[in-house]
């Protein structure tokens, strides 16, 4: 493995893990989002917040019941979803290909124990030392094993438990941030020659009070009903877990790995949220990604509303009569997942050979099939993430 | 392939260190912890942060200097940041405000405290409801924007970001008791990449709450010698039982040698390699036979491209754990054979405890001021050795000796390893 500088490898996705609101599988994703029913929304859960609720999977296929008991639900839904696109990229129980292979994650923190929190907070009210109170009842009450279940980089180490990958292991954190450096990162050691192949992805919970606590105090969550991404005031939060295998060309071929499609390029930017600034970033992101052709989009707008009209109206102008697809209306807002499961769904419509169907009303059939397909990830508060997936030429 | 003297053996720019900076419970910047480091004395002490009554743990070397806006782990932790960032970038020459390259930074995850769940059920009052329900209905009366501004996992990177004017999307990163070492090694990747020529690696943490030590000391990984605070972390004696939880900050500026040399900028160190590897064992401990560890200080070495014979002193991991201590030495014995008896081998971590995410950087730090000084600092606490883990681990005093190349562990629950080795030389 060589790492200079000089080197520009093509970057192949060649292996999608998909599990979310609408199934599992990158089969089950194309067929449900092109059948034009509904998302797969749970109103009542978290009233008034609606969410895109997970489809359990049967967890036996990827995890042993002995690991599920160390995890919480977003280490679950990550791991099951890796082991999906392992098993996509023929590199499952490939000990010597996953020992070797890199790993980045975006990751948040994972779930508390909403009994034990809501039982000291009803005895906090009557007490007097809030230390002595704290003292006797987390060291009484939590599970020795759950803080393994919260830390951030132990999506990554029950990856490496469950699957055997080990050839290096980050886990990027910050929001939507963090999704769109691991995938840029990812991209960039492959292109260099640091890395042969990578696993990069993410996992989100949407089902959990303590989550949706932190975006209603940012006055970010849609109330009442699902409506359209593009037409509402706040985000609606969806379930996903979404990993890539991605690797050199030569690497794939090499092992005779068939392609989704390639990453060509990866843009990552970050600034004060003023609409002349982000207009400015965007602006470079898109210029550094120059897409020729026609190119459709794959937006994961968040439904935050002014985040989300800049961007409309910035795709507006850039790719007026072009079809452009918020797959957030259809499976949720998944913040650190949202850029990579992006990516996933540019790379399953590239190799179906067509675009998906109208994800909202305001969006327009696709004529034709697309050169190429703009991956967009807005942060809902900070950070610009945009991605230019194209297919395999044969030179 | 290597026709330029700015390029390393692989034909990879060169990387260097031209600034550092730290905080720790040893005090502000490089002069007061290096002379505090090199004379031996600790950090570590009671803890006055919260009432320690009924828990097993009550010392720690918390932080309890900084002036902060509000009391809270992501205030600390972005002060501490912001305290070692700014004295790297001062020493690095480079311009404050304007920093031409990317952040890497190493953090604790981000979480609601106590103290914010106990105000806003305070604040609900007469609510019937109960729980995290009682809790959204308070913030969905909008008054607790600020609470959502200091929760995000991403507000440090984007505060540091924003007064130093790094370019680009700033990473905030875990690889647990390994971040500060990763953010070091991810500097130093993209510029190899030749993506950019400056990269500013920040590791921190100011995490020391009550749940946080609870949590650490129902997995039996604290020391519960809590008589003497400043005897508590003994790293490879017999007598160790744990570790101190600590909190602190290091930063390095780093830059390719083409930059630092046109500039004129005064080198301080060479980063002249980083490995890892992952191990798939167990959440909390590593492979028995060690074989991770031992591959990432190989990939470290072969990475430099120099053998553990050139390595004159290690900055070890040195947790004071049984475990980590034992498996550290199994580990270098077996790359190292019997010159691992010859090598020279400290932890700073006897001195400033177990800075968590923020140690691996600390120890970078730590490690340049090694080279550019000539001296050693000791492993405090040694009266008992561990008759099992014969090391030359620079008791009690500092060792002045110039060593020219040092290897520096990091290891972390999840199976995260990875090392550095920095070097005074270039080539």
């Amino acid at each position: 493995m060589g790492d200079t500088n000089s080197q520009n490898n093509e970057v192949w996705i060649t292996g999608l893990g998909l599990l979310s609101s609408l199934g599992e599988g990158p089969q089950a994703h194309w067929d449900a989002l092109q059948s034009g029913k509904p998302a797969n929304i749970d109103s009542e859960r978290f009233a008034p917040y609606p969410v895109h609720a997970l489809t359990e999977p049967d967890w036996s296929q990827q995890i042993s019941r002995r690991d599920m008991r160390q995890m919480e639900p977003w280490q679950q839904i990550g791991t099951y979803a890796a082991g999906l696109a392992l098993e996509d990229a023929g590199a499952k129980e490939d000990e010597s290909l996953c020992g070797r292979m890199d790993m980045i994650v975006a990751a948040g923190g994972g779930e508390r124990d909403m009994e034990v929190d809501a039982s000291v907070m009803k005895e906090g009210r009557g007490s007097n030392s809030t230390d002595a109170l704290l003292a006797e009842r987390l060291s009484n009450d939590l599970r020795p094993t759950l803080f393994l279940a919260q830390l951030s980089n132990l999506l990554a180490g029950n990856i490496s438990i469950v699957h055997k990958v080990t050839g290096s292991s980050r886990t990027f954190m910050g929001e939507e941030g963090a999704g769109i450096s691991a995938i840029q990162t990812a991209h960039a050691r492959i292109a260099s020659g640091q890395s042969d192949i990578v696993l990069v992805g993410g996992a989100y919970n949407a089902e959990r009070s303590d989550m949706l606590l932190f975006f209603a105090l940012g006055g970010y969550l849609q109330e009442g009903q699902h409506a359209d991404v593009w037409n509402r005031d706040g985000t609606i939060l969806g379930s996903v877990g979404a990993f890539l295998v991605m690797e050199s060309r030569a690497h794939a071929e090499a092992r005779g790995a068939k392609p989704y499609a390639k990453l060509s390029n990866v843009a990552a930017e970050h600034g004060r949220r003023d609409e002349g600034a982000t207009n400015k970033r965007l602006a470079r992101a898109f210029e550094k990604l120059s897409p020729k052709g026609s190119t459709a989009v794959l937006s994961g707008a968040s439904g935050c509303a002014d985040i989300t009209s800049t961007e409309h109206s910035f795709l507006e102008n850039r790719l007026s009569d072009m079809p452009v697809r918020g797959f957030g209306n259809m499976l949720g807002h998944s913040l650190e997942t949202q850029f990579p499961l992006g990516i996933a769904l540019a790379a399953l419509s590239m190799k179906q050979g067509e675009m998906f169907k109208p994800m909202a009303s305001n969006e327009i059939e696709a004529t034709q099939a697309a050169d190429n397909i703009l991956v967009t990830t807005i942060g809902h508060h900070r950070a610009e993430g945009m991605a230019l997936v194209e297919p395999v030429t044969n030179t | 392939m290597s026709t330029s003297p700015q390029k390393d053996f692989k034909g990879r720019p060169i990387v260097v260190v031209t600034g550092v900076g730290v905080v720790s419970s040893l005090g502000k910047g490089k002069q007061d912890n290096w002379s505090a480091l090199t004379s031996g004395k600790s950090g570590i002490h009671r803890i006055e942060r919260f009432e320690t009554d009924g828990l097993k743990t009550s010392v720690a070397g918390t932080v309890d200097f900084m002036d902060l806006e509000q009391p809270s782990a992501p205030s600390l932790t972005y002060a501490l940041a912001d305290c070692a960032a700014e004295e790297a970038v001062q020493e690095s020459g480079l311009p404050m405000g304007e920093f031409p390259g990317p952040l890497f930074l190493a953090s604790p995850p981000v979480e609601m405290e106590w103290q914010h769940r106990f105000a806003l059920d305070k604040e609900a009052g007469d609510s019937e409801l109960e729980g995290y329900d009682r809790l959204i209905e308070m913030a969905r009366t909008q008054k607790h924007k600020d609470m959502y501004e200091l929760l995000q996992f991403g507000r440090t990177a984007d505060r540091l970001s924003d007064k130093f004017g790094t370019t680009g999307l700033p990473i905030s990163l875990s690889t647990a008791c390994a971040s500060g070492t990763t953010a070091v090694q991810l500097g130093v990747e993209a510029i190899r990449r030749g993506e950019t020529e400056t990269a500013l690696c920040v590791g921190t943490d100011g995490s020391v709450t009550m749940e946080a030590l609870v949590r650490f000391s129902l997995l039996s990984a604290l020391t519960t010698q809590n008589e003497h605070p400043e005897k508590a972390a003994k790293p490879f004696s017999k007598d160790r039982d744990g570790f101190v939880m600590a909190e602190g900050a290091g930063a390095l500026v780093l830059e390719s040698l083409e930059s630092a040399q046109g500039r004129g900028a005064e080198i301080l160190a060479v980063v002249r390699g980083c490995g890892e590897k992952a191990d798939h064992f167990h959440r909390t401990r590593s492979s028995p036979d060690g074989s991770p560890v031992i591959a990432a200080v190989q990939n470290a070495l072969s990475d430099a491209n120099i053998s553990h014979e050139e390595i004159g002193y290690i900055n070890a991991h040195g947790t004071s754990t049984p475990e980590n201590d034992r498996m550290e030495y199994n580990s270098l014995k077996a790359v190292f054979g019997d010159s691992i008896y010859q090598t020279p081998i400290s932890s700073n971590k006897s001195m400033i405890g177990h800075t968590l995410t923020a140690a691996g950087a600390i120890e970078a730090v730590f490690s340049v001021l090694t080279l550019q000084h000539g001296r050693i600092p000791p492993t405090i606490n040694y009266d008992t050795p561990d008759p099992d883990i014969p090391l030359d681990v620079v008791p009690h005093t500092a060792r002045d000796v110039q060593v020219d190349n040092i290897l520096s562990n990091s290891f972390g629950f999840g199976g995260q390893n990875a090392c550095l080795v920095f070097g005074r030389e270039f080539a």
